[in-house]
């Protein structure tokens, strides 16, 4: 950054400038001919997507915040007001509802990228923990922004969500006060979600910022996971990779337009179109979709942790599931050292790839347990008598009577046994996945894995491929 | 002759190319010109607030040489209910010594009743003299406290830094005795 | 590994598919699926129905449900003059002041004026109806799961109640509502409302116009939000190929 050698540019105003504050320098040294791996694949795209989704995040909700009340008795129909009497205000509330959405494709495709070509490896642990960082912000600031529109699936998702720190042992319920500024969710929290909703996005801002400056220190890892190795091996970032990333934007742009403009309420919930009442809570309360394998999470700890054989419990099961949700985060930010296998791409370990697509898979199954109510029953039998189940067996208040007439007094001396798989059992299993995979398949591999030889350089796998292609 | 078709060939590339270029810069410009659009137009009246731009007002309570101010468009609008003697003042007046020439007759509808927005022309203060106990100026009518521009009995400005009379806004007489502003 | 993650992003396409039509279950039967003029993304609303659908509203809904959202100058969009639209809000009165005596006072709706409540607030409401407050119904096909087939299946849907459900005294069995048991008595009967024009006025006919008319004031943005969307779709369409175009020739020297 130091200015010493800076090259002279011919445009005398860029170069007057340039010469007390070398900011055109800066754009040409990191974005105009910066070292980039020429094997990128569209995975790349999602990193510049994520910025751009920000970027629009903050306009759109700026503009929003000009017309927003952030008061109890006034915060739907300002929202409604938005929607209806604003010029292009549906517009651009309907851009910034979808957008939350839209952002968190994005980041969740681009970790997915990190993690299945071994991005988070060294050197770029920071980068990865940075990244890790940004998204937490991003759930505090979209959970935060949900409650703005004080629907009911705004203040019961604020209500239980803030209740969560109630299971913090002694403090908790001191904790759950000073968050909600009074003795439920109210106005007073209402109107620090507010300040935060709008702070949040330049903190995430300024951690974008040292994410892309450490991506600018290491260079980008590449679908090979091999280091390049000299000049051969790359590209420079402008015109290759500009404007491969404004393609596979646009193209990301239009599905996001369909969703604005078509079936803008898609992906949020209808009780969000009734205002708040604190009085009535709604049937099924299910967090936005982005929220939903971290939910099930939570809600997969249902039993009491303590010592075996005694009533002592250690951790009860409302601070299981909170320790095991933010756990599942935690475990993110700790992935570089708990996989420090050699190889970094998955193309290269095909232990690690198998286990590493049967975690997404786990994750997707884990946010439809989410969504799911936590009793729902997938699959039951009887052991014993089919009769004495079914009178066990919880009516829904519909018909059941007529099943059960003619053996009422078949071996009744036996208990009946009913098995069942249910949505529980089902976020149990996968939660469970979730955590093996870090924390026992991810270090067994580091030791066990023998990777499939990989290519000596980058040059020389893009050379293959190309062969390959023409071959065919 | 290969040569010559590869230059061609080679030169094609290069228009499609830039014909490539220019079509993206184009289409990236005009989408982001139509994006700022409605960020733009968000900031204008709302149609709740467009809607509302209206006030109608009940004239029977003022007496004569009574003042009242109502609100309309979120301003102060003075209604006169003016006395004789301030209509002959403010007719008599010749146009030609004013700053912002305008006769009184095209300043109101009924000469008894002077309808204008409590707005100094200068830098937006509120003028006094709608109570009797304000001051009056000079000329009779109102006076600005921020600046000192006075306005006479037709609510023209006749001292003072402001440019322009008092602003007469569109109304119509509803009935002998209201009117709608707006 | 292409085709892995092809199928993971199927499976999980499928997932969030179903989440919407799980999370919507309940006890409640799937609401009838109809063909609306404003369904799908060239739909447009029929001014003509939405005329029959605020009759509908302003004589049999509006004596229980309040409107609070549309203002009368909102009904332009239906298709009325601003003429008709004063005659129109004329016909309710609205409480203003206070007056320069410090009272309030009573005086004939504006087009600025928002609907009337048809009661003072919700405890009244509730009052009124046996302790069932009667939704406010501008956000209606948009506060519930497939709205508009939701609240014509509704409509249209009271029964007898099946041997095994027991209603109590102002309660009735509608098999869309969850629980199948609801306080609102079937609102609408054949030859309740003149139309008039030519169309039938019988009960499933009031039922789509009127939802007509909620959908409308739920989303009166529609028309402008799809016909909006189609020329950003087009455009950002070709301005894809266009950058297709500049990235392959950009390329075209390294692959």
């Amino acid at each position: 950054m130091a200015g010493g050698q800076r090259e002279k540019f011919d445009n005398p105003v860029v170069e007057w400038v340039d010469s007390r504050l070398p900011v055109f320098t800066l754009m040409q040294k990191e974005y105009g001919v910066f070292p980039t791996p020429r094997n990128f694949n569209y995975f790349w795209n999602f990193g510049a997507i994520a910025m751009f989704m920000l970027v629009t995040m903050i306009v759109t909700g700026i503009t929003l915040a000009m017309q927003y009340t952030a008061d109890t008795t006034l915060a739907f129909n300002s929202v409604e007001g938005i929607m209806r009497d604003v010029n292009y205000g549906w517009l651009i509330r309907y851009i910034h509802m979808n957008g939350a959405s839209f952002f968190f494709i994005a980041v969740y495709i681009h970790i997915f990228r990190g993690m299945y070509y071994g991005s988070y490896k060294q050197p770029r642990e920071l980068l990865w923990i940075l990244g890790v960082v940004i998204f937490l912000l991003m759930m505090a600031t979209a959970f935060m922004g949900y409650v703005l529109p004080w629907g009911q699936m705004s203040y019961w998702g604020a209500t239980v969500i803030t209740n969560l720190f109630s299971a913090i042992p002694l403090v908790g319920d001191d904790i759950v006060t000073l968050l909600w500024g009074g003795f439920s969710v109210d106005n007073p929290t209402l109107k620090r979600f507010f300040a935060l909703h709008y702070l949040l996005p330049f903190v995430i801002f300024a951690v974008v910022f040292l994410h892309v400056w450490a991506l600018h220190v290491t260079g980008s890892n590449n679908p090979t996971g091999v280091e390049p190795k000299g000049k051969q091996d790359t590209l420079p970032f402008h015109p290759y990779y500009t404007m491969k990333d404004t393609f596979g934007l646009i193209v990301f742009v239009i599905i996001y337009a369909a969703f604005v403009f078509f079936m803008p309420n898609a992906l949020g919930h209808p009780d969000n179109y009734i205002p708040a009442d604190p009085l009535v809570t709604p049937a099924h309360i299910v967090p936005e979709w982005y929220f939903l394998p971290f939910y099930a999470i939570l809600r997969a700890i249902t039993f009491d942790i303590g010592i075996p054989f005694t009533d002592i419990a250690l951790i009860e099961a409302k601070l299981g599931g909170v320790i095991a949700m933010f756990g599942a985060i935690v475990l993110l930010l700790i992935m570089p050292w708990l996989d420090t296998h050699p190889v970094r791409s998955a193309r290269y370990r095909p232990w690690y790839k198998k286990a590493l697509l049967v975690f997404v898979f786990g994750v997707v199954v884990l946010g439809y347990a989410g969504s799911q109510p936590a009793d729902k029953v997938y699959w039951q039998t009887c052991i014993g008598s089919e009769a004495a189940c079914s009178a066990s067996d919880d009516h829904h208040g519909v018909a059941t009577d007529t099943a059960h007439t003619g053996d009422d007094h078949a071996k009744p001396e036996k208990a009946p046994m009913v098995l069942k798989f249910d949505n529980t059992m089902l976020a149990q299993i996968f939660t469970i996945y979730y955590y093996v995979f870090f924390l026992v398949i991810l270090p067994l591999l580091s030791r066990k894995e023998k990777a499939l030889p990989i290519p000596k350089s980058l040059h020389e796998a893009v050379l293959a491929k190309a062969k390959a292609s023409a071959a065919k | 002759m290969c040569a010559d078709t590869a230059t061609k060939k080679d030169h094609e590339e290069g228009t499609r190319r830039e014909f490539l270029n220019l079509a993206a810069g184009a289409f990236g410009a005009i989408g982001t010109a139509a994006v700022v659009w409605p960020f733009v137009d968000s900031m204008n009246p709302a149609a709740d607030t467009l809607a509302l731009a209206s006030t109608e007002v009940d004239l029977t309570p003022i007496q004569e040489g009574q003042s009242i101010t109502v609100m309309w468009r979120g301003k102060p609008v003075f209604i006169r209910h003016r006395t004789k003697a301030e209509i002959k003042a403010a007719e008599e007046v010749p146009v030609n010594a004013l700053r912002d020439k305008e006769e009184d007759k095209d300043r109101v509808q009924k000469p008894e009743w002077l309808v204008m927005v409590g707005v100094c022309t200068h830098l937006g203060c509120v003028p006094l003299g709608q109570k009797e106990s304000e001051t009056k100026g000079e000329y009779g009518g109102w006076v600005c406290p921020c600046h000192g521009s006075h306005y006479d009995t037709s609510g023209r400005i006749r001292k003072g830094p402001a440019p322009k009379n008092l602003s007469v806004p569109e109304y119509a007489f509803l009935t002998d005795t209201s009117i709608r502003i707006g | 590994m292409k085709n892995s993650i092809l199928s993971i992003l199927v499976v999980a396409c499928a997932v969030i598919g179903s989440v919407q039509v799980a999370s919507a279950a309940g006890d409640a039967k799937t609401p009838r699926q109809m063909d609306w003029s404003f369904s799908g993304p060239f739909g447009t609303y029929d001014k003509a129905a939405l005329q029959r659908g605020f009759l509908v509203f302003k004589s049999v809904c509006a004596s229980c449900h309040s409107l609070d959202l549309i203002a009368f100058r909102n009904l332009e969009a239906l298709g009325y003059e601003e003429g008709q639209i004063k005659n129109i809000a004329a016909e309710y009165t609205v409480m203003d002041g206070p007056n320069d005596e410090g009272d309030m006072f009573e005086r004939p709706a504006r087009p600025s004026d928002y609907f009337p409540s048809p009661f003072a607030n919700t405890a009244a409401a509730k009052y009124a109806n046996n302790g069932a407050y009667p939704p406010d119904l501008s956000l209606i096909t948009k506060a519930r799961k497939d709205g508009a087939n939701y609240v014509y299946s509704l409509l249209t849907g009271y029964k007898d109640a099946p041997e095994y459900v027991q209603l109590m005294s102002g309660q009735h069995y509608n098999p869309y509502m969850a629980g199948g048991v609801i306080a609102m008595a079937a609102p609408l009967s054949d030859d309740q409302v003149a139309y008039e024009d030519e169309t039938p006025t019988t009960a499933d006919q009031y039922a789509k116009d009127v939802v007509q008319f909620l959908n409308w004031a739920a989303e009166p943005e529609m028309e402008a939000r799809k016909r909006m969307g189609v020329k950003v779709l087009f455009f950002l369409s070709i301005f894809a190929l266009v950058m297709y175009g500049v990235k392959r020739k950009i390329w075209h020297d390294v692959h």
